[in-house]
């Protein structure tokens, strides 16, 4: 295996983490209108986020970070590429930040009502344009030796709204699976009922988004040569259906888990379908990124190798701690740390 | 305006606007793990109180850095395509060992901080600031050192149409990013210092919490006092290296039009690009240049007309920009050896004056540390890395001047409504007062 294939399989768990720790981070702040009907309620929601959402954002910019030091030529294409897009998710990601960083500091009805309908646009634009971002890489770019030919209304395919659509969808029921397993009383048990309602939506999203891939992007050639790694889609569709399976059965705390499981195993499925590419090109294939024309030097990625063998381990376990220090259900009698400043 | 000059100016604002922040971090969180350090080995509630207070102007301020922080990540890619691509293999790392090695750090312990009061003991509370404090700190350095490879290139070689990097150590040990990094610091604990003064000066001045206000005043004044020397002497020393590596950044940091031995120094000037010479210059130390630039009376001074025209950095802000800062940082030298030796030994609240002094000193160091970016970022013109690249040639190909015009005025919007959001809360969060935010 090349160091090549290192990184690409690091690059893909980095992007995992970020959307199954973040992902629930976003659903809940979409679905934070629905589920939090009064400020106490609203309260616990935020708290349930506010020791962790920081931590997960990070997957995001070590995601980011990464793709610039192992794939420079394909950080550059990609996000100059996507620059409207990406610039309008980092105003929401800004917005949703500031949102529950702020959102407490004062109780004047304008503020809370300031923050409360940032928290919810911000995670909606930020869930949706990753999708369709994650969407234009499956489907390819168009791209030839001269770099990218297209405008910002070539990435609003039909099959990028979907998948932006898809991440939405299925961020929200992740969302509130975590509100479920992360809060007592009615305000957990709305969160199940409301998840078994979005879980009703999801299975048949997905097996849309499954023949819609089969028939815009090329990510099926790698499994028709390679029928032994179906085993990845095929977990995910395992992990799919016991999530739905512990929805129905109000077990929320199982749900969860799996419902990360989905995620992961979804995001595994489509990046072992892009392999080797990172973004194929739709003008010409030979123009796509792929992990052997886009990375950088040897000696770059074995410096790096080594740094993420050994920084990534400890991140995730002192996250993990974290987690566990944090996992005590919460209630909204709860005292607001936050607040009690 | 073309796509270079509007991706600059939307990196300026950007960059500009999340170093608002970044210092206030860097300081403020060793000045909480000092005091709650203090709290934890002599129980002593004031220190207690004192950490919560801060604390709470401290997680006000430290929200605006992160968000802003992640613009920066996404604007070399976005803005910067060419220079991305160009330099990916050697600047890339230092980026992404500090999400991986000190972001995530930071970001996951100020969780632990903020909601784990009485989750965890004391002595893991206490340990979490110290891990965000020095988790800030090392971000700052590893960022610095990838400026500092923009700097002061080196360890890398020209293959494949980029710079590929051949020695990891050359980077790490870059001298340039060093010593931005400790004149970063010591700015960090400078403005951190003032920022603190000045808030208990406003308390002082109303004669509330007298005994909480002087002891956060005492503690910020040494470090303050500390800290302001030693960014003199890391500025120097900047300053010699500038002079060996960038010599055309010294020249317009000192308007100095002709190569000439013992090289006077204008105390202030202005410069005529146009002309290649100075409209006029005031209060000319003889030799005062080539003592500052190479600590030698007699030295030679290489000058801005010995360069060709389009290797020049716009002089103008360059040398305003430096004359300002130099003048900053020792007017604040001078006030935080004052307010170390008032609080050493008099009553503060017996001294108005001095108080209001202080109180109004809080922009200072804070528009120090903006001319010290225009400094360092202005003065490496036209070069994107010096010497190697030149920064019209690092622009993405693929974005137009509408994309870019309207990324600016949604950032000018953006960060302008953020910076009203964060005086008014620290403001209102400073003002009140610990007595009531602690329980």
């Amino acid at each position: 295996m090349t160091l090549q294939v290192v990184w690409f399989v690091l690059w893909g768990i980095l992007w995992t983490a970020y959307f199954v720790l973040d992902g629930f981070d976003l659903g809940t702040g979409i679905l934070y209108g629905f589920l939090g009907k009064n400020d106490s309620e609203r309260s616990a929601l935020r708290r349930s986020l506010g020791p962790v959402w920081g931590g997960n954002e990070v997957w995001l910019i070590t995601a980011g970070g990464a793709t610039f030091a192992a794939f420079p030529t394909a950080y550059a294409l990609i996000f100059s590429s996507l620059y409207s897009a990406l610039l309008l998710v980092l105003f929401a990601l800004i917005l949703r930040g500031v949102a529950l960083e702020f959102r407490g500091k004062r109780s004047a009805a304008g503020w809370t009502r300031l923050w409360d309908t940032g928290l919810i646009v911000a995670s909606l634009v930020t869930a949706l344009l990753f999708g369709a971002a994650f969407g234009n890489l499956f489907r390819g770019l168009p791209i030839d030796a001269g770099g990218f030919r297209g405008t910002f209304f070539s990435l609003l395919s039909p099959y990028a709204l979907l998948t932006g659509l898809f991440f939405v969808l299925i961020f929200c029921g992740h969302g509130a699976l975590w509100v479920a397993f992360r809060l007592q009383g009615t305000l957990g048990s709305r969160a199940l009922s409301l998840a078994r309602r979005i879980w009703l939506f999801l299975p048949p999203a997905a097996v849309a988004l499954m023949v819609l891939t089969s028939l815009s992007t090329d990510l099926e050639v790698n499994y028709r040569h390679h029928p032994l790694w179906a085993f990845v889609p095929v977990f995910a569709v395992l992990a799919f259906a016991s999530t739905a399976l512990f929805v129905a059965r109000g077990r929320a705390d199982r749900a969860f888990y799996s419902s990360c499981a989905a995620v992961a195993l979804i995001m595994f499925s489509a990046f072992v379908g892009l392999f080797p590419f990172l973004v194929p090109s739709r003008l010409d294939p030979a123009c796509g990124m792929t992990i052997f024309n886009a990375s950088s030097s040897p000696y770059t990625l074995k410096i790096m190798t080594f740094v993420a063998l050994i920084l990534v381990p400890i991140v995730i376990a002192y996250q993990a701690w974290i987690y566990r220090i944090f996992r005590e259900k919460i209630s909204l009698e709860s005292p607001s740390d936050d607040e009690g400043y | 305006m073309d796509v270079v000059t509007l991706s600059r100016l939307q990196f300026a604002v950007t960059a500009m606007f999340h170093f608002i922040f970044v210092p206030l971090t860097m300081g403020l969180s060793l000045l909480l793990a000092y005091w709650e350090t203090r709290y934890v080995r002599t129980g002593d509630e004031t220190y207690l109180r004192m950490t919560k207070f801060w604390g709470n102007l401290f997680l006000i301020n430290f929200a605006l850095g992160v968000v802003t922080g992640i613009t920066k990540e996404f604007e070399f890619g976005m803005n910067w395509a060419r220079y991305s691509r160009f330099a990916g293999d050697i600047f890339g790392a230092p980026l992404a060992i500090e999400a991986a090695g000190a972001f995530f750090l930071e970001s996951t312990f100020i969780g632990l901080w903020v909601f784990g009061w009485n989750k965890v003991s004391k002595k893991t509370h206490a340990l979490a600031i110290w891990l965000v404090a020095g988790a800030s700190n090392l971000s700052a350095f590893l960022i610095l050192l990838a400026n500092g490879w923009m700097q002061k290139p080196g360890g890398y070689i020209l293959r494949n149409g980029r710079a590929e990097l051949t020695d990891f150590g050359a980077l790490v040990f870059n001298r340039y990013g060093w010593l931005s990094f400790f004149h970063a610091l010591f700015a960090g604990c400078t403005l951190s210092a003032f920022f603190v003064m000045g808030v208990s000066a406003y308390h002082l001045l109303r004669k509330k919490n007298p005994d909480f206000f002087t002891r956060s005043f005492r503690t910020a004044a040494g470090l303050g006092l500390a800290g302001s020397f030693l960014l003199v002497v890391s500025g120097d020393q900047q300053g010699l290296l500038v002079t060996r590596t960038q010599p055309t950044k010294l020249a317009a940091l000192e308007s100095h039009w002709e190569t000439r031995r013992a090289a006077p120094f204008s105390l202030f000037a202005w410069p005529d690009s146009r002309g290649e010479k100075n409209a006029f210059e005031w209060l000319r130390i003889p030799s005062g240049l080539s003592l500052m630039a190479y600590h030698r009376a007699d030295a030679e001074v290489k000058g801005l007309r010995d360069f060709p025209r389009d290797e020049r950095p716009p002089v103008l802000p360059t040398f305003l920009s430096f004359r300002f800062m130099v003048g900053l940082g020792l007017i604040l030298v001078l006030l935080s050896f004052l307010g170390w030796l008032r609080s050493r030994r008099d009553r503060l609240d017996a001294r108005p004056a001095l108080l209001k002094l202080f109180l109004y000193a809080i922009p200072l160091p804070y528009i120090a540390v903006q001319l010290g970016w225009i400094v360092a970022e202005v003065g490496r013109q036209p070069w994107l890395v010096f010497g190697v690249l030149k920064t019209a040639d690092g622009v993405s190909n693929s974005i137009t001047p509408g994309m870019v015009t309207t990324a600016l005025a949604g950032f000018t919007v953006l960060y302008g409504l953020l910076a009203v959001v964060d005086v008014y809360l620290l403001a209102r969060f400073a003002r009140k007062g610990p007595a009531e935010v602690s329980r």
